[in-house]
Parts: structure tokens; sequence; C-alpha cells
């Protein structure tokens, strides 16, 4: 504690000083997430997955359409992995590179994750945080409108949409959009009554400063550990919703690929003695799942406040 | 000058029962009746009560965030209820608040430096960076903070330090009424001292108005002017605040007074003390009359009757008991005896 002349006078030297820099609450957050060795080592996966789904193309001569019409009799022979032709993953079952094919399936099924986990942190956070913080009947109806959407049996409204539109990733998006925000929305509410009801709020309401900015500088800010949590785990949720919309031939569009159709088709040519068509986007996509787990563990851990 | 006057001021929250269906109606809970005050410019106002006695409720209600349901609360004479919206925000510069939990009444992902500073950048939006920071430097070193931790996080301060940064960012925009809220109840005693001088430093160098609220006399004797007793959202009593622990008047003001502990033990044993029995009754279901009868030592029948008014039995000392009389000079810690033994 300061207190008493000494103080004064160290204060009067000290303002001369330069400001000592303090230790964030997220920086706290980001040297406890790398002493967490399963958490940092599913980062390291992840980077060279994205590697990967960015930069592995330009290794490959193959392209993920081009048939190789040398080995389109004989895939379960010869169609296997190999260096000599290149075919690094072997080929699926018309004869095209699997290695370029799992290289832009891989980009599909990221993006489908990122985009989805973006989409809920950004619209669900903002919903969660306007409805909780301006409580009332604002609230009412904003939660009222989550439920109704959550009631809405959404596989089946987004099955409609793919089957009655044409199928394209856009769709794709939109149905995901459409859905991955609204646990966000409510997990957000909850986080921000807690807030709300927090001295610091109550200080800043009681020095005039606007709602919006409440919102934004006090209530979000508190909410973004878990946020952050919740969307990490949501990632993998998405890949999985993105694989099983694809099992069921409702996702991408050839010659497009992800994760799910890849090992749709693998699944389907079990019998033929070609376990490399799904042993290889099988791997990965349980590898990326076990990783993004992981890392939202280690990142819950992390940002636990019980630990302040 | 009157700063403030408090008139008939009531707060009503509507509570739901527990598991009722929306539309029954909500009981309600009185948490602050018919208050009346006045506060001087300059002055100190002590309020005293036990916990859940509705102050820091009456505190709100003056800063502006829980709405008065009755009475006025008139700031340079006039209605803050009535102002509008516009005003009133231009208003909330004027009245600042301290708080209780003072690691809670920071923003734990904001630094020191953005705290102090907001009340300035919400009223002063054009006032440049630079002067900002002057501003936040200087109000730093006024509260014995030094100038240099401006980039650090509440988390990394200790109570003291958050309630002075509390402090600091009460006074930056030089209000003229500052309602600190137990400031020190949730500090350690060494340190509680230490804020204590240091508010009522502030007090006198920039000619503040305080309403300092505590759940004992003995802080609140040292930094008022006057003293307000409240109980279950009434006033009990009020008066200059040695006049109040000289010669309380009210039952439970006696009974308030008796419950600090002497640190001699010999006088602490040897002392008469009415003391405090039973809970506080619920403000759900406020007993009839004198909501003080149910632990009065001296109730009567009679007290259930009608609320008692609020009586001037001296100048300037106001009693809510009939039957109040000043009580032979209670032997307390607080009255002040001669110098200590040794
Ligand atoms: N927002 C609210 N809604 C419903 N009841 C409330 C609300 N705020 C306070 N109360 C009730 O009002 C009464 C007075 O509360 P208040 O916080 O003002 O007491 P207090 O004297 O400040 O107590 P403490 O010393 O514990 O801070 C209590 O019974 C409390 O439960
Ligand atoms: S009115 Fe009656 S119950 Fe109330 S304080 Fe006086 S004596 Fe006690
Ligand atoms: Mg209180």
């Amino acid at each position: 504690m300061l207190a008493g002349r000494p103080a004064v006078e160290a204060a009067e030297q000290a303002a001369h000083m330069e400001p000592v820099k303090g230790r964030s609450l997220w920086q706290d957050a980001r040297t406890r997430f790398f002493h967490n060795k399963a958490a940092v080592a599913s980062m390291v996966i992840l980077v060279l997955v994205g590697l990967f789904a960015a930069f592995g193309q330009f290794v490959t001569p193959w392209s993920n359409e081009e048939i190789d019409w040398a080995l389109l009799g004989s895939i379960p022979e010869q169609g296997g992995p190999s260096w000599e032709n290149r075919h690094y993953f072997g080929v699926d079952e018309t004869g095209r590179d699997l290695y370029a094919r799992v290289v832009q399936g891989t980009r599909i099924s990221l993006m489908v994750g990122i985009v989805g986990a973006l989409i809920s942190v950004v619209v669900g956070t903002a919903w969660g945080a306007i409805a909780g913080y301006v409580g009332g009947r604002v609230d009412t109806i904003m939660m009222r409108i989550v439920d109704l959407m959550m009631s809405i049996p959404y596989m089946f409204v987004l099955i409609l949409l793919l089957v009655v539109f044409e199928r394209s990733i856009f769709m794709l998006f939109i149905g995901i959009g459409l859905i991955s925000w609204l646990d966000m929305a409510r997990i957000a509410r909850g986080q921000t009554l807690s807030i709300k009801n927090k001295e610091f709020v109550e200080a800043a309401i009681a020095t005039g400063v606007s709602t919006p900015r409440i919102i934004a500088r006090h209530i979000v800010p508190n909410l973004l550990g878990v946020v952050i949590v919740y969307a990490t785990l949501l990632v993998p949720q998405m890949i999985i919703f993105e694989s099983f919309i694809s099992f069921l031939g409702l996702g991408v569009q050839e010659p497009s690929t992800s994760w799910g159709a890849l090992i749709n088709m693998g699944a389907d040519n079990m019998r033929n003695q070609t376990p490399w068509m799904l042993g290889f986007p099988l791997a990965f996509f349980v590898v990326t799942l076990f990783a993004f787990f992981f890392i939202g563990d280690g990142l819950r851990d992390a940002l636990d406040p019980k630990d302040r | 000058m009157t700063l403030l006057q408090v008139r008939d001021l009531d707060v009503t929250f509507d509570v739901m029962p527990r598991g009722a269906w929306p539309w029954t109606k909500p009981n309600k809970l009185q948490a602050v009746s018919r208050m009346n005050f006045d506060l001087e410019e300059g002055q100190t106002l002590g309020v005293v009560g036990e916990s859940g006695s509705g102050k820091s409720t009456l505190a709100r209600a003056i800063i502006g965030t829980v709405e008065a349901t009755g009475g006025q609360i008139l700031w340079d004479g006039t209605d803050l209820r009535t102002m509008s919206a516009r005003d009133r925000r231009a208003h909330r510069r004027e009245v600042q608040m301290i708080f209780q939990d003072p690691l809670a009444a920071l923003n734990p992902r904001m630094t020191v430096g953005e705290i102090i500073a907001e009340p300035l950048t919400t009223h002063q939006p054009d006032v440049s960076k630079k002067e900002t920071r002057k501003k936040v430097g200087e109000m730093m070193e006024r509260v014995g903070l030094l100038p240099n931790l401006v980039n650090r996080y509440p988390h990394e301060f200790s109570g003291g330090q958050c309630q002075r940064i509390g402090i600091a960012r009460a006074l930056i925009l030089d209000p003229r009424l500052v309602i600190c809220d137990e400031p020190v109840s949730a500090l350690d005693v060494s340190v509680q001292a230490q804020v204590v001088n240091l508010l009522k430093r502030l007090q006198r160098e920039m000619g503040l108005s305080m309403i300092f609220i505590a759940h004992d006399l003995s802080v609140v004797k040292h930094i008022s002017d006057r003293t307000l007793v409240m109980y279950l959202g009434r006033q009990m009593e009020q008066a200059e605040a040695r006049e109040l622990v000289r010669a309380p008047r009210h039952p439970y003001t006696q009974a308030l007074i008796s419950s600090v502990p002497i640190p001699d033990p010999v006088r602490e044993a040897a002392r008469e003390r009415p003391v405090l029995e039973g809970e506080l009754p619920s403000p759900l279901d406020p007993p009839s009359g004198c909501v003080f009868r149910t632990r009065c030592p001296k109730a009567r029948p009679d007290c259930a009757r009608a609320r008692p008014p609020l009586d001037e039995v001296e100048p300037g000392h106001l009693v809510a008991c009939p039957y109040q009389e000043v009580i032979s000079p209670l032997d307390t810690p607080l009255s002040e005896p001669a110098e200590p033994v040794g």
C-alpha cells in the first residue's frame, strides 16, 4: 500500500518514470494456455492442416478434377499411394488424384467450420449481449425468436433448401449461418445477465456512459472468454454437420469435395479393397476434430475466471 | 446553499415470488420509504444501518440507477425525477459514486488509465488524448497511486489501491457530490483509515459534498457532519454527527452504538448495553406501525398502531419514536471517553 509522505514523494519522482506495462487477463490466459501441452500440440497440428489446405496443391502435378486414364481399369491394384506416379494418397474411384482432392476437401471443410463459428461469434454475441443487457420486452422478443428458430427441425429445412434451390456452397453457408448462432446467443445472454449486475457496469451507467458503449466496452470484452471457448468447440460441430449433409449427398457439388463427401466415397468403396480412399480423409477429419476439442479445452482452462 | 433536498422519497421494487405465474401480482418491496433529508454544499451526510436497510437503494435512487417511485429529489432546487433525459445525463457528471467492493467496481478488461479516464471521455469527448493522459496522471498522484501504473490492470492491485482507483475515477470530473457506499467495509482494517483520511482530504481540497454510507457508526462519526440512521428503509434518527453518538435518542441508534465493542475488556465487561436481539424482519412484510418494534427493548402495544412521525426533538435532531429519551451517557468507544489509559 502507498500512503503518507514518503509515498507522495515517491509518486512525484515516479511521475517522470516510464509507464509500466500491465499484464492483462488475456496475457495471463495465454501463458496458461501455452503451458497446456495437449493444446499446444493441437495448435501445431491445426497450423499444419491449415498449411496443407493452403499450399498442398503446389506439391502435386495432379489437379483435383483430372482423371488418370492410365489407372482407370486397375484402381484396386495400382491406384494406391505411390511415389512413382505422384499419387501420394492414391486415386479415388474415378481415377482422380486423392491427395489433390483431400487438399481441396480440407479447404471446404475448414471454411465451413470457420465461417459457421465466425457467424455465431458475431451474430450470436451481439444478439445475446443486446437481449441480455437491454432486458425487458426486447429481451423477451429476441429470445423468443431464438427459441422459435431452434424448434424448427433445421436439418429438414436445410435439406429442403438444398433440394429446392441450386445446391451450392453458398446455400450451404446460408444454412449453417442460420443455425450456428442460436446456441451462442443463449450463452452470451446468460453471461450478460451476470455481468450486467456487476458494480463496474453500474459505475458506467452512473457516469452516463451510453448503452451501446457499455455493451461494447464493458459487456462484450468480459463475455469473450466464454464465446471463444464455445466457438472453438463449434468449429468441429459445423464440420461434422457439413459432413453429414455431404454424406447424404446434398453437400458440396462435384468436382468440389469436402471431408464428408470424401469419407462417403471411401466408405462406399470399402468392398473394392481400396482402404486408402477412406483412410486419408478420415484421418484428416478425426485428427482435426480432436485438435479443435483439445484447443477448446485448453482455452476453457486458460480463460476460467475462477483461476484469477 | 442546499445542494440536495430529498423529500418523501420512496423506492419500491416489484418482487416476483418464487415459481409465480407470469400473471400473478408481484409483491411490493419497500426498500426506501418516505426518506427526508437535506445536504448542504460542502457537507457530509453519514448514512448508517444494518445490511438490508436500504442504504444502497437510497444511493442508487439519487444517482439514478434505480427509479424512485415517489417523492422528490431536488438538486439545486430542481427535481431530478421530472428532468428531461438529456438534462439528467448531463447532470450525471455532478454526482459520482464510490463502491463497496473495490475490485468488482473496476472492469477487469480495462487498464487503470482507461478506467479513470472513462468519465472524462464520456462527458468531454473532444478532449485530446494527451490532455486526458495528463489529467489521469494528476488524478492518480492525487489519490496516492504511482502514475506510471496507468497501463496496469485492476487485478494487479491490492484492495486499498483498487479503492483509490475508484476514487480517482469518481473525482476526475470534479463532481459536486460523491456518494460513498461502504467504501471501506471490504478493506483491511489497516487500510481503512488511510482511505477514509484520503477521502476527507480530497473533500476539503475539492470542496465536495458527500454522502457516506456505512453499516456501523464508528467510521461515519469521523467523517460526517450529520448522520442519518436507517432501519428497514425508514429513517429512525437524524442529528449532527457528534450529537448523535453523544446523546442518541432512538432505541435503535442506542442499540447500534452499544453494539460496537470497546477495545478495553474491563470497560467492555462493566458497561450496560441494550443489545439488538432477533432478526431483521422481511422487508416484504414489515411490522405495522413502528418497523423496529419487533426488536425494540422499549416497545409497547401502542407502537404497532401507527408509523411514528419524524419529530424534531431539539433543533436539528430528528427522531422517529414518540417514546424517545436521552439515556445516561453510554460508555462506548464512540462516545469519546477520557484519554485512553496508558
Ligand atoms: N433490484 C432489486 N430488486 C428487488 N429487491 C431489491 C433490489 N435491490 C435491493 N433490493 C432489496 O431492497 C432491500 C434493501 O437493499 P439495499 O441493498 O439497499 O440494502 P443495504 O442497506 O445497502 O444493505 P448492505 O449493507 O447489505 O449493502 C433489501 O431487502 C434488498 O433485498
Ligand atoms: S416507536 Fe415503539 S417500537 Fe418504535 S422505537 Fe419507539 S418505542 Fe420502539
Ligand atoms: Mg449496500
